[in-house]
């Protein structure tokens, strides 16, 4: 799928990235621990759905190689995490609606669960 | 390759910029992608651990041509019970540790799944030793 739809399928906004237009993600994770996303062992397409936005986040999608992340429940990106995510060559997206409601659309539109 | 680094306990704002520098460093000697992936996500735990956990540390990094040894060498309350501490699931993180995403008990046990050889070290009250090889 491609960011676009995603976006516009969660009511979002792209906050971070450029030239998304031929980028897809196939699958997702919906975590709000970081522990976790450290354990995902091949991270390509895969969408990350979170509502901890800190550095940290970002951090551990640089090492996850997690490029595409949608922060949920209205959480904001800071112009830190923005840097961070420039930095690494990143997506990031925001929405109001909740982890459930955004992970049961993604999965309602054929996103794969990554597990 | 011999470098070093500071690391001060509680600065979550920096924590991960070594393993950055480090993930930078080893893709631009055209390490394979998997290896930089598993060195990276078990300096980052222990990145994290000191961050989380200690007062302040070093972290060691000797770049080879066939392997790298990292060393994360700090000064604080040590861990009492290393195997205890290697059990997933076992933490003794503080409220402000999880609220930045950690604090499950799976930092230890990640970095052992990502790491050839693992050694940790401990001294209740003085600190605690890890380190990390991976071969090439």
């Amino acid at each position: 799928m491609k960011i676009d739809e995603i976006i516009a399928l969660v009511g979002g906004r792209l906050i971070e990235g450029n030239n998304t237009e031929n980028e897809e993600v196939t699958r997702a994770f919906a975590s709000d621990l970081m522990s976790d996303v450290l354990t995902i062992k091949d991270a390509s397409s895969l969408l990350l759905i979170t509502g901890l936005a800190n550095t940290q986040t970002i951090r551990t999608c640089e090492m996850a190689e997690v490029r595409y992340v949608l922060f949920v429940r209205g959480k904001k990106v800071t112009d830190e995490m923005k840097e961070l995510a420039e930095d690494n060559n990143m997506v990031l997206m925001e929405t109001s609606y909740s982890m459930y409601k955004v992970a049961g659309i993604l999965y309602a539109n054929n996103i794969q669960p990554l597990y | 390759m011999l470098l070093e680094y500071q690391v001060n306990g509680g600065d979550f704002t920096n924590a991960g910029s070594v393993s950055s520098n480090v993930k930078k460093m080893m893709r631009q000697l055209g390490v394979d992608s998997s290896v930089v992936k598993r060195t990276v996500v078990a300096l980052y735990e222990a990145e994290v651990n000191i961050v989380a956990h200690a007062y302040r540390g070093v972290i060691t990094v000797d770049l080879q041509p066939d392997k790298i040894y990292i060393k994360l060498a700090d000064e604080g309350p040590g861990i009492a019970d290393i195997s205890q501490a290697m059990q997933e699931g076992y933490s003794t993180a503080s409220v402000a540790v999880r609220e930045m995403g950690f604090g499950a008990g799976m930092g230890l046990p990640n970095i052992k799944a990502n790491s050839d050889i693992l050694n940790v070290n401990s001294v209740v009250g003085k600190g605690t030793t890890v380190e990390i090889t991976n071969n090439f």
